[in-house]
């Protein structure tokens, strides 16, 4: 397959997961979503690192996935913050540092 | 064959994406989005990045979504409400999302990049193996490679700051914790 479908794919992928964040309230599922647009990314860096034939796009690729789990992590206990605090879970009604 | 297969993971990556925008309960989300990274893994091993295929499967559909389904199980799934504060938004973001992939595939796709038509230059077997990320990892790329190590560290040290509860006693930093208010009742917002 050319290299072009692997594109197409990526960016159908991260505009799902732009639409994702932005139609949802709950925060789990806007991790998730913020999760699938990292993902598409990371197609994209691999397809561009396999059509010039050099891998080190592969670490960059690598190195998304490790600032990925880091954003996971924190925003799973953030979560779990929001949840023992008996805080909605909304990012509707999250919304005291909105300026 | 390798067309079948493009395709066949293709779609098993988008309806995964598509599962995890559209399913109510957020458990399904999270089980869609482990088929969703199954599918990314087939495609990456495509792209002839084994090793990466495999950190994909092992790091994300092992672990990440492990996390994700322990915390689900805690907080619990619960609809969400239909409130809506912008009217329209549930109309408005796919139409915004559409603009985007048309906007991103135009951008990507008249690009000056002769490449993309092609299926990439012959690689040898090694290409992407683990053997080769690891020697680019540890000779080029050590400076991010540790760098990237202290980040995972700080986050793992920050989700325990964040998830933890008994503050009364006064923050390792030393900030007052909030222990007046007594325990079931929301903060004043």
């Amino acid at each position: 397959m050319n290299i072009a479908w692997y594109i197409v794919l990526s960016s159908l992928l991260f505009a799902t997961g732009a639409v994702g964040i932005l139609i949802r309230r709950s925060p789990m599922v806007i991790l998730l979503c913020l999760e699938l647009m990292l993902n598409a990314g990371n197609l994209a860096l691999i397809a561009f690192s396999r059509m010039v034939g050099n891998q080190e796009g592969q670490v960059f690729a690598l190195v998304v996935m490790v600032v990925a789990a880091c954003e996971v992590v924190v925003g799973l206990g953030l979560i779990v913050a929001i949840f023992r605090r008996k805080l909605p879970m909304n990012v509707d009604e999250l919304r005291e540092l909105r300026g | 064959m390798e067309a079948v297969l493009f395709f066949m993971a293709a779609i098993g990556a988008l309806g995964g994406a598509i599962g995890v925008v559209a399913m109510r309960n957020p458990f399904y989300s999270v089980l869609a989005l482990i088929v969703h990274l199954f599918a990314l893994a087939v495609l990456f091993l495509l792209l002839t990045s084994a090793f990466l295929a495999a950190a994909q499967v092992v790091v994300y559909a092992g672990a990440v979504m492990v996390l994700y389904i322990f915390v689900v199980a805690y907080v619990g799934g619960g609809g969400e409400s239909a409130w809506e504060p912008i009217p329209g938004q549930r109309f408005f973001a796919p139409l915004l999302g559409i603009a985007l992939f048309v906007e991103l595939s135009i951008a990507v796709l008249s690009s000056a990049l002769l490449a993309l038509d092609t299926k990439g230059p012959e690689v040898g077997a090694g290409f992407g193996d683990p053997a080769s990320i690891g020697l680019l990892l540890l000779e080029k790329f050590l400076v991010p490679f540790e760098v990237s190590s202290i980040l995972l560290l700080l986050a793992a040290v920050g989700a325990i700051v964040l998830a933890n509860r008994d503050r009364t006693g006064g923050t390792p930093s030393g900030h007052s914790a909030p222990e007046a208010r007594p325990e079931g009742v929301p903060p004043v917002r």
